[in-house]
């Protein structure tokens, strides 16, 4: 029922880990539905540097969140708004009818990292943010 | 690499020996068994020699076993069958809150029809709760549906008991036994049963094919309209070789039944214990002792069922989960909350199903790879850093 990628994404996923002192942080979904995505960014004059992800839900929340994360790596902050749940499930080669609402919280995860971020600029704070690896095994 | 089928709840492996008594079915044995020429009567005596079987495996008479598509028709026309024959007494029905989707359903169809149903919790190890029952009955209920086993817990209920209380009220007492067969020996004369629904592929038999016990004496009203089959009472011609194969595999299941639960229930206390001892943050649902032999039902915190049944199946292991994800809904398993389960415990919980080609080894083999991959998805799991940032908390405190 899941492509290649999907597969490959869910089994390898890219950028698992959290930022410590992000620049902005997105949490969506809940626990009670089944999906929790939790979207950490670094971004250094408008680019984002580095992003990590965790997730709490099936194989296709898995796979979207990592994929969303690899999107946007290295893209401004106007240029990653614009990648959306199609985008992100159309590179995966497509997801289940029944699974594009994962698709869909990964692209709000990632919004909200940013408005996490553009939040904390509008209040002058410092964007500066260290980087944690998370090893998972 | 050998891979593992633990799903054996969901369908079973029709084994040799059962194959090969329907093999002569889809060859040199094909009329019709309503027709009268040999080729007719040959058919006919491979179906009534398995409606002996049935029979025999039931303590039933043969004249009490009607042959179906599958359990969920034999539920259906229990269920309904019952509800609409008894409408001059009255149209209250009495069901638990754990029944599969084919009971569960067509009485929800049943109160859009006009009819009252009461739905009875269940207390936290899946049994229902005895007090209820009798709190239910009413002076117009009809019909008692209880299942033997829960399908997905594995909770044996206590039928003798209900079926006693339901006789004495004068109700009838359906019972759901597709999971049980094979696991639970059955007289239904002992027991006081009125109407069971069984499935063969649950026991070996192949998929479309199963029966109802119908107690001498008991009306139903028909639920397939057609032919004189089955003694006018189930339309359309039979399904010979699957009724021949379901004869054949529940008198073998009948007859091995303590062998069959000595041996399961070592692979599942093996999975059970292991599980429990090695990897934390797990529970059991259902109960430690009153549960089919063949069932292990665990929730993982802070994980999904899909995600750890794609990175099972990724490793050849088969199994299946209560999450939402999985049965195509929002919402997790209707039984796991009804036995209080969160709605995030739920979600990350799995099913291990056995049959007796399951081993010690293969159990192991299982949960060294649930090891693994538990903590794996643990390790990408918002849920799980918050829990463990609580913990320090409280540490602190």
């Amino acid at each position: 029922m899941y492509t290649e990628q999907v597969m490959d994404h869910f089994m390898n996923p890219r950028n698992v880990g959290e930022i410590e002192n992000a620049s902005g942080v997105g949490t969506v979904g809940n626990a009670k539905c089944g999906d929790i995505m939790k979207i950490y960014i670094k971004v250094e004059n408008d680019v984002i540097v580095d992003v990590k992800f965790k997730t709490f839900g099936c194989g296709a929340a898995i796979a979207t969140s990592s994929r969303a994360t690899e999107m946007v790596m290295g893209k401004t902050i106007d240029e990653a708004l614009k990648v959306t749940n199609k985008m992100v499930a159309d590179s995966l080669g497509g997801l289940p009818a029944v699974k594009m609402h994962c698709s869909v919280l990964a692209e709000e995860a990632l919004h909200a990292a940013i408005q996490d971020y553009k939040d904390k600029l509008e209040r002058g704070e410092s964007p500066e943010a260290e980087i944690e690896e998370v090893k998972y095994v | 690499m050998d891979r593992i089928y633990m799903d054996n709840a969901a369908t079973t492996r029709v084994t040799e020996p059962v194959f090969e008594a329907m093999r002569p079915y889809f060859g040199e044995i094909y009329g019709n068994p309503m027709s009268v020429h040999s080729f007719g009567r040959e058919a006919r005596k491979g179906v009534e020699e398995a409606r002996r079987q049935v029979a025999a495996a039931l303590n039933a008479e043969p004249s009490e076993i009607y042959f179906t598509g599958c359990g969920t028709e034999s539920d259906n026309w229990a269920i309904r069958g019952a509800a609409y024959a008894n409408l001059r007494k009255g149209k209250h029905l009495i069901t638990t809150q754990i029944e599969h989707h084919a009971v569960l359903h067509t009485c929800e169809q049943l109160e859009r029809e006009g009819f009252n149903v009461t739905y009875l919790p269940v207390d936290e190890f899946g049994v229902v709760r005895m007090d209820a029952l009798k709190a239910a009955i009413r002076p117009d209920t009809t019909l008692i549906s209880v299942m033997a086993a829960n399908n997905e817990i594995g909770t044996i209920q206590p039928i003798e008991e209900i079926a006693k209380l339901a006789k004495e009220r004068g109700i009838l007492f359906h019972t759901d036994a597709v999971q049980a067969i094979g696991s639970l020996p059955f007289d239904v004369k002992a027991m006081g049963i009125d109407l069971l629904s069984l499935s063969g592929h649950k026991f070996h038999a192949p998929k479309g094919v199963g029966a109802l016990y119908i107690r001498n004496g008991v009306r139903l009203q028909r639920l397939i309209q057609g032919g004189a089959q089955e003694r006018t009472q189930r339309a359309g011609t039979e399904n010979v070789a699957s009724i021949v194969g379901l004869g054949k595999a529940i008198e073998l299941a009948a007859g091995n039944i303590n062998r069959h639960n000595a041996q399961l229930a070592a692979v599942r206390d093996r999975l059970i214990d292991r599980i429990l001892a090695e990897i934390p943050y797990t529970r059991l649902n259902g109960h430690r002792t009153q549960r089919l032999p063949g069932n292990c039902n665990i929730s993982f915190r802070f994980i999904e069922g899909e995600s750890l049944l794609l990175a099972l199946d990724l490793k050849g292991i088969a199994g299946s989960s209560g999450s939402a994800c999985t049965s195509g809904s929002l919402d997790p398993s209707h039984v796991l909350l009804a036995i209080g389960l969160p709605h995030e415990i739920a979600h990350g919980s799995l099913r291990l199903s056995l049959s007796e080609e399951n081993t010690i080894e293969q159990a192991d083999r299982v949960v060294d790879a649930l090891k693994e991959i538990v903590a794996r998805l643990r390790s990408m799991s918002p849920l799980y850093d918050d829990f463990l940032r609580e913990g320090e908390n409280e540490g602190q405190n």
